[in-house]
Parts: C-alpha cells; sequence; structure tokens
C-alpha cells in the first residue's frame, strides 16, 4: 500500500533532480567560459584584431536598433507619464522621473535586451555553425583553444560595447521623452532643470555598471549554447533561439539583482 | 617504429558503444587506410587518435605518449605534431585561402604574415591550388576545399596526418589526384599517414595496410592483399561490394 502511494512521486522527483542538475550544469558551464576568457584577457593572449571586429560587429551594429527601440520608448512613456503629471500639477516632475527612470532602468534594459536579442543570436548561430562543419574542430585540432580564439574576444566586445549601448540608448530615450513632454505640455526647459534637480552621475553610472554585467552574461550564454550545437541545422536553429530566450530571461532576472544591489531596497532621490 | 598505438580503446557516448576493444599499431611513414561501412566507428576512432575525442577507456599513445588521459592543454603541445584533413575540409568560413593556410603559423610560430607568406604559396603550389591566397572558401569547389585543406594541415609540417575521408563526394578525377596528394606527401616529407574512407580503389591504392573496423569492432588487419582475400564473411562483404577483390588479387 505504501509502495503504492511512494511510487507516482519517484518520476517527479527524478525529473526535478534533472532541472537542478541542468541548471547547475549551465551556471558551471558559463562561468568556467567567462572565467577561462578572462585568463586568456589577463594573459593577454587574444587577437586585438579578432576583439576589434566583434567590437564593431556586435556592439556598433546593433546601436540603430538600441537607438530606434530606446527613442521609441522613451516617446511612450513620456507620452503616458506627462498626462497624469499634468493633471496632476506635477509637470515639473517629469522630467527627473523620466531621466531617472531611463538612466538606472530603462536604458540599460533596454540596450541589454536589444543586444541579446541580435548579437545573442549572432554569436550562437555564428559558433554554432562552426560546430556543425567542424570548423571548431578544426582549431581544435591545429592546437588552438576554441575558448580564446572565440569566446574571449566575443565577451570583450559584448563587455566593452554595452557601456556604449547604453549610453545611447539613455540618449535617445531621454530626447524621445523631451520631445514628447514638449507636446504634452511640459516644456523643454522644465523637464531639463527637473532632471537636472533629481538626477545625479552616479545614477547614470549606476545604469552602466548593470550593463557591464549584462555583457558578459550575453556573450557566455551565447557562446555556450553555440558550442553545444549538435544536430545540423536544425541544432543551430535550436541552439539560436535557445540563446536568445536565456539571454533575455537571464537580462530581466539578473536586472532585479543588479538594481537592489546597486540601490538597495528603496531608491532615495536627491 | 611507431608512430600511433592504441591498446583496448573503447569509446561509449549516451550509453550507445561506438568503439570497443580497439588495438592498432601504426608504423612510421606509413599509410593506413581504417575501412568500414558508414557508421561503423572509422571516424569516431580518427577523432580519438587526434585527440579531439576522449577514448572511454584505453590508451592512445602518439609518439610515446599517452594522450589519453592528458588535459587539452598538455594534448595541444602534442598536436603540433599531427595534422588532420577534415571530411569537408573545415576551412574557416570567414577568411580567405591565405589566412586559412598560415592559420597554424600566425597562432603558434608567430610569424608576422610576410614571412608566412613564402611558406603558404609553397603549400599551395605543392597541393596545386597556386595563386589562390585571395580566394574566399566559399569560392572553391570541393576537391579545391579538401586540397586547401591538406595545404594548411601540412603547413605545420607535421608528423603524423589524419585524414577523414579525403575522396568522398569527389568525382574520380579529382578523387584521383587527392590519392596522388596522399601517397606524394608521404613519399616527400615521410609523414605517417592515417586516411579513413570507404572507398574500396582508393584504400587499396594508397594503403600500406588496411584496417577493417564492424560495428565498432577491429575485424581485419593486414596489407590492401590480404585484406581483399580475406575469407572473414564481414570483411568478404564488404570488398565484393566494393568490386576491387578481382582487381587486387
Amino acid at each position: 500500500m505504501a509502495e503504492q502511494s511512494a511510487a507516482p512521486f519517484v518520476p517527479q522527483r527524478r525529473q526535478r533532480n534533472g532541472i537542478v542538475r541542468s541548471v547547475l550544469e549551465f551556471i558551471g558551464e558559463i562561468t568556467s567560459l567567462a572565467a577561462q576568457s578572462g585568463v586568456c584577457l589577463i594573459r593577454g593572449r587574444i587577437a586585438l584584431r579578432d576583439a576589434v571586429t566583434q567590437m564593431a560587429t556586435l556592439g556598433i551594429d546593433s546601436l540603430p536598433i538600441v537607438v530606434v527601440t530606446a527613442l521609441s520608448t522613451g516617446a511612450v512613456f513620456a507620452f503616458y507619464t506627462t498626462g497624469v503629471f499634468v493633471r496632476f500639477g506635477a509637470g515639473r516632475f517629469v522630467g527627473g522621473t523620466l531621466t531617472l527612470s531611463f538612466l538606472m532602468e530603462l536604458g540599460p534594459l533596454l540596450a541589454g535586451i536589444s543586444v541579446a536579442a541580435r548579437s545573442g543570436a549572432a554569436i550562437a548561430a555564428e559558433i554554432g555553425s562552426m560546430v556543425v562543419t567542424e570548423q571548431v574542430d578544426a582549431l581544435r585540432a591545429m592546437a588552438v583553444s576554441p575558448v580564446r580564439y572565440l569566446v574571449a574576444p566575443r565577451v570583450l566586445a559584448c563587455v566593452a560595447m554595452m557601456p556604449i549601448c547604453c549610453l545611447f540608448a539613455d540618449t535617445a530615450g531621454v530626447v524621445g521623452s523631451i520631445l514628447m513632454s514638449s507636446i504634452n505640455g511640459v516644456p523643454q526647459q522644465t523637464f531639463i532643470e527637473s532632471a537636472r534637480t533629481f538626477v545625479t552621475e552616479a545614477d547614470l553610472l549606476k545604469g552602466v555598471i548593470k550593463t557591464l554585467w549584462f555583457g558578459l552574461t550575453i556573450a557566455s550564454v551565447a557562446c555556450r549554447q553555440g558550442l553545444r550545437v549538435h544536430g545540423g541545422a536544425t541544432g543551430v536553429g535550436r541552439g539560436t533561439t535557445s540563446s536568445v530566450v536565456l539571454c533575455i530571461v537571464l537580462v530581466f532576472v539578473s536586472d532585479f539583482f543588479l538594481a537592489q544591489a546597486l540601490s538597495g531596497p528603496s531608491i532615495t532621490i536627491r | 617504429m611507431t608512430a600511433v598505438e592504441i591498446r583496448r580503446l573503447c569509446f561509449a557516448v549516451g550509453g550507445r558503444t561506438i568503439l570497443q576493444d580497439i588495438d592498432l599499431t601504426i608504423e612510421t611513414g606509413t599509410i593506413t587506410a581504417v575501412m568500414g561501412m558508414s557508421g561503423s566507428g572509422k571516424t569516431t576512432l580518427l577523432k580519438c587518435m587526434s585527440g579531439l575525442l576522449r577514448p572511454t577507456t584505453g590508451d592512445v599513445m602518439i609518439g610515446g605518449e599517452n594522450i589519453a588521459g592528458m588535459r587539452e592543454s598538455d594534448i595541444d603541445r602534442v598536436r603540433l605534431r599531427m595534422g588532420h584533413v577534415f571530411q569537408y575540409a573545415a576551412l574557416f568560413d570567414s577568411l580567405p585561402v591565405f589566412e586559412n593556410v598560415a592559420f597554424g603559423l600566425l597562432q603558434h610560430r608567430r610569424m608576422t604574415r610576410r614571412a608566412a607568406g613564402a611558406a603558404v604559396a609553397a603549400r599551395l603550389e605543392e597541393v596545386g591550388m597556386a595563386g589562390s591566397e585571395a580566394l574566399m572558401p566559399s569560392e572553391l569547389s570541393g576537391g579545391m576545399q579538401k586540397r586547401v585543406g591538406l595545404a594548411r594541415a601540412l603547413a605545420m609540417e607535421p608528423d603524423i596526418l589524419f585524414y577523414d575521408e579525403p575522396t568522398s563526394g569527389l568525382d574520380p578525377v579529382i578523387a584521383r589526384t587527392i590519392d596522388d596528394l596522399i601517397t606524394e606527401t608521404r613519399s616527400r616529407r615521410r609523414v605517417t599517414s592515417v586516411v579513413v574512407s570507404h572507398d574500396l580503389g582508393s584504400a587499396f591504392r594508397i594503403a600500406d595496410r588496411v584496417v577493417m573496423i564492424h560495428a565498432g569492432r577491429k575485424v581485419a588487419e593486414g596489407t590492401p592483399i590480404e585484406i581483399a582475400a580475406s575469407r572473414q564473411p564481414d570483411v568478404a562483404a564488404f570488398v565484393r561490394a566494393g568490386g576491387v577483390a578481382k582487381e587486387t588479387t
């Protein structure tokens, strides 16, 4: 009797153990990739030319998407916010609220999501294709570490370019907010004075620091998903999709913890 | 002198045994063809020899060093003495032919591009691809890609060359050219060559010794003539299907 009632729980426990094991493996692998890349960078064992090429491909080429996304979001955010603030006679707080939101949260997040979607997919697809066409095996056969040659330049490129993408997102977002706010009854001058009152350089820095972590996460996860590809074109597709999904989810999850760590449980406004 | 020695090698993945109890000795300067049907484990065996796959159990001795239990960084030291020609060439598709052939030299010998230029030109000349330095891999035919792949493997002047299906998917004329390149490379440089193939005609033409793999086990080993005359059922069926028994014997 006892055996009968216990039996259905066994597969569930196994399944749970399987998921826990997969999650731990995933964390272990991306940590290991990031650490090995760090060692390569510290020892100066990466080709600077490759890193610069990756910076252009992963960072500069992402800027148009980052700018368009942030500009639109800034405008829409201002459209809703300004209406409510003006109705309650709080128009002079619009600039501070929107700029603070952008510098600390929306700018880094939009930059992170845009780079995760574009560059995360590109990295996983490129490395995945190299795996299925044996180019990664060819690297190893020539005694060249795939981590040194493929992963480290991408990690460096993403970490270096994410803050730049973030600054572009911040600027575009704030510009979009100013334009839409002025249409909705908050003059540009009022918006800028409000921003100057409420926002400090530290707020900008907190947002930029977040993006360093996003860059590290995106590059490590995308490279890991690419290197694990198997099964031809279908495998490359699967790897690319999982890379984008994981990168975006991890950007959101880590954003929550980073916000807590950088700002404390509640934000203090000057 | 022994170049490669394999002892009781087993390879399993996902609970499935791919190779079982393989013992094999390859003498320096010889051409050994590893033959067998598709899925018999030939490529897995080759990858175990070059350290791209870790055997589950057993030893892989390369020039007296057992690479089976080595760390990746230690295997890299041994790999500098080996070259690998892949089934579909595996050229780096983002790099032109020059960069592909010079890759090992630029990475390991700290050569400048100019210094590597002469070596690249010589290797490309050797494989009949002179003047193709600026071409991208996508601009090359399958046979040309394999020749560039061979030039890339030769650039590091290896002692041992592993060829994975060097003639598969090629027309008979190009396949013959590749065979000639393999034998010329051996006679010119005394390179030990291990050729994985299911092309009987090609293997019997170039190999000093032939090893037959069937369902993950070594079922026969000998000279091409001995293999062609074998009465072992799996070997005889393979040789008969390949249609070279009469020709060779």
